[in-house]
């Protein structure tokens, strides 16, 4: 008895080891080595900085947006919260004579109510998240330019931007990474530890099984969704300050960045599979990548492709692995006397 | 039990990844405080310059561009170009980020957004940058000096004077403009209305008339024909846009009045060649982009050597510009617009 749980256990690890989200941080770390070995500038402080910087607003949503796929549903419509968000706070920073601080409070209710708008669509109505999210795509984006039109408001007080962009100490690390360190555990412990996590990697499984064993479908899909809001409006906040500027135009494009992200980081477009340390390795290895290749002075053009591939080829990869392993597992029940039953092998 | 194991799985992988992106993030700052130092070193040979477009792959950025490296060169900097694929707000502030990261001694930027860009071009300055912007102005706080590329004024006077010399300073002429709302081609034809009733030179000279191709190419040609007709006397036609003035040109070239009505106007060399071959336009004029890039470079360099700081009334020397001088707000004008006829338009491929 005891030696099984040593051979399982001693599994685990291997797997582990060799697990699609280990697999990209050992990229990751080999791209950050060989970066800093052969590519000029690239070992310097001023890159942590930069780089933790521009890759804070796709990491920040990509938390919601881990959970939102692996429950088999997707948003489209983040950047572009976060652009309504941006141009509210503008309005509201101009005209209203309210204080930063209510000014900020009111934004984040931008990002609720766009999310509880999707999430009312998507659960009460029963429509696709693709369709519904392609719409409040365009829909946000639009009510940005009606809020502010073609404006921008800059006058935000100095030393909140200075503080957005301001580091610990001499280490580069910005200090808005605390606050992003507090949003990823949020949503590691929520989706790995606590049984509304459990709950969607069970909907993105099979939404019907989900109803049966007793996961509330729509009250699960409905928070997510007003989650991934409140965030993208984090962001359009972080945008606005960051950029001394708001404007309806802020973050446009983010949602595919986040998505690319994600899903590089082993999260399954069909739901059920993924976590978020894979989804903060998939962040950081596209946003470093895309830095130490331009630092290297690779063509833009070249670049997309790059990435583009690399995309690609984290979607296509894991059906490939998983095709295979399947293979060899059916190959090897057939060898195997038909009467041996597979419990072993299915429950590890 | 099958419920528990996934996570405690996912925790541990979870501990593994942040302890690895600990110490990469640690290595990287680490390697900083030893490497900066022969960062430095290596940037004394030469100085840099970086230029960043608002976006590549644009045929006028792309002239523009030609003129900034040709003056890098003649200053002996080392250029680069820095610039996104899609001209947004927030696009352009990696590349400000990886030129501070660089040590680029001196930025020229046209920006996408005024402001989006200033805190990123805050902290290049911090680490002793020199910004020049062109083009398209920043928030004049976040720049050194602005270089513009014309003045109105200057852009309308050089169309009235060429067509007085081609007409002998006296006659009807009318103008073929874009659409009737176009912001710089009314600002233009003001002037030259207000020119044209003040100056004395051009007291022979009557407006006829004021119509609009809409930049569209048959709607001017069209309204080319309409004018010929209706004024008989007519002895010339200004047409202060591309579109119009390539249009008026194919309208000419075909007909009678080809060599007898003066065409001038704003043109582009590559639209405009064949029509100089064969005789139908004298001479016409536009900036040369070109210049832009050219100028920028040089502003650069007298930030960076200390002999300027952008401030009104500061002159520097531009290479075969002559000496430009910084007006009001920092901003400096590249110079009158070029005129462009049979003897130097091979040089101009835009």
């Amino acid at each position: 008895m005891s030696e099984t749980v040593t051979s399982t256990s001693r599994g685990q690890w291997i797997r582990r080891l060799t697990g699609h989200d280990a697999v990209i941080f050992y990229i990751l770390i080999s791209v950050v080595v060989i970066s800093m070995v052969s590519v000029n500038f690239f070992a310097s402080t001023l890159t942590v900085g930069f780089l933790l910087i521009q890759v804070l607003p796709i990491l920040l949503i990509a938390m919601p947006m881990a959970l939102v796929i692996v429950s088999g549903e997707i948003d489209l419509s983040v950047a572009s919260t976060a652009g309504l968000t941006s141009a509210t706070m503008g309005v509201l920073w101009r005209d209203s004579g309210l204080d930063i601080g209510s000014v900020i409070a009111l934004s984040l209710l931008v990002g609720v109510l766009c999310g509880a708008f999707n999430g009312f669509l998507i659960t009460t109505l029963g429509l696709p998240s693709l369709a519904v999210t392609i719409g409040t795509l365009a829909l946000y984006r639009g009510l940005a330019l009606v809020v502010i039109g073609d404006q921008k408001v800059t006058n935000f007080p100095p030393a909140l931007n200075a503080f957005v962009l301001s580091k610990i100490g001499n280490t580069g690390i910005p200090v808005m990474m605390i606050f992003v360190l507090i949003v990823i555990a949020f949503f590691a412990v929520l989706l790995h530890f606590t049984p509304f996590g459990r709950g969607l990697y069970a909907l993105g499984y099979s939404p019907q099984a989900a109803t049966f064993v007793g996961v509330r479908v729509g009250h699960s899909k409905f928070w997510m969704f007003v989650a991934t809001g409140v965030v993208s409006s984090m962001v359009g906040i972080f945008l606005t300050l960051r950029l001394a500027s708001a404007g309806p135009d802020n973050g446009t494009g983010l949602e595919l960045s986040v998505i690319a992200a994600v899903l590089l980081g082993g999260v399954s477009i069909f739901g059920g599979k993924g976590n978020i340390p894979g989804v903060v390795g998939g962040v950081l290895l596209i946003g470093t990548l895309t830095y130490a290749l331009r630092l290297a002075k690779v063509p833009e053009t070249a670049l997309i492709i790059v990435t583009g591939g690399l995309l690609v080829l984290s979607v296509v990869a894991p059906s490939v692995i998983a095709w295979s392993k399947e293979r060899i597992r059916l190959n090897r029940l057939h060898r195997e006397v038909p009467g041996q039953s597979a419990s072993g092998e299915t429950s590890a | 039990m099958k419920l528990f194991s996934p996570s405690s799985r996912v925790g541990r992988i979870g501990s593994i990844a942040a302890m690895a992106t600990v110490v990469a993030l640690a290595a990287t700052g680490c390697a900083a405080t030893t490497d900066g130092g022969t960062g430095d070193g290596e940037g004394g040979d030469a100085q840099t310059i970086a230029f960043l477009p608002k976006q590549l792959n644009n045929p006028y950025t792309d002239v523009v561009l030609g003129g900034g490296e040709e003056g890098a060169a003649e200053i002996g900097y080392d250029s680069q170009v820095l610039g996104p694929l899609e001209a947004s707000a927030s696009a352009q502030i990696p590349f400000i980020e990886q030129a501070t990261l660089e040590g680029t001694n001196v930025i020229v930027i046209a920006a996408n957004d005024p402001d989006a860009v200033g805190p990123a071009l805050q902290t290049a300055r911090e680490a002793g940058a020199k910004i020049v912007a062109f083009d398209s102005d920043t928030n004049p706080d976040y720049r050194d000096i602005f270089i513009s590329q014309v003045v109105a004024k200057d852009v309308a006077l050089i169309q009235l004077e060429i067509i007085s010399e081609q007409i002998g300073g006296a006659g009807d002429i009318a103008i073929l403009s874009a659409t009737a709302t176009a912001t710089n081609q009314n600002e233009w034809i003001m002037f030259m209305e207000e020119e044209l009733a003040s100056n004395p030179d051009y007291a022979d000279i009557n407006l006829v008339a004021k119509v609009y191709g809409d930049d569209d190419a048959d709607k001017s040609f069209q309204e080319t024909q309409g004018l010929l007709s209706s004024y008989p006397d007519l002895a010339g036609i200004i047409s202060p846009t591309t579109v119009g003035i390539a249009a008026a040109a194919k309208y000419l070239s075909t007909s009678d009045y080809k060599g007898q009505v003066a065409l001038t106007g704003l043109g582009l060399p590559n639209e405009m060649r064949e029509f100089v071959k064969d005789g139908t336009v004298q001479e016409f004029a536009l900036w040369d982009p070109a210049q832009l890039g050219y100028v920028a470079a040089f502003a650069g360099k007298a930030l960076f050597d200390g002999t300027i700081t952008g401030a009104e009334g500061d002159t520097f020397d531009a290479g075969d510009m002559g000496e430009i001088t910084v007006g009001e707000n920092g901003v400096a004008i590249v110079g009158p617009p070029t005129r462009f006829n049979a003897d130097n338009i091979d040089e101009y491929a835009f």
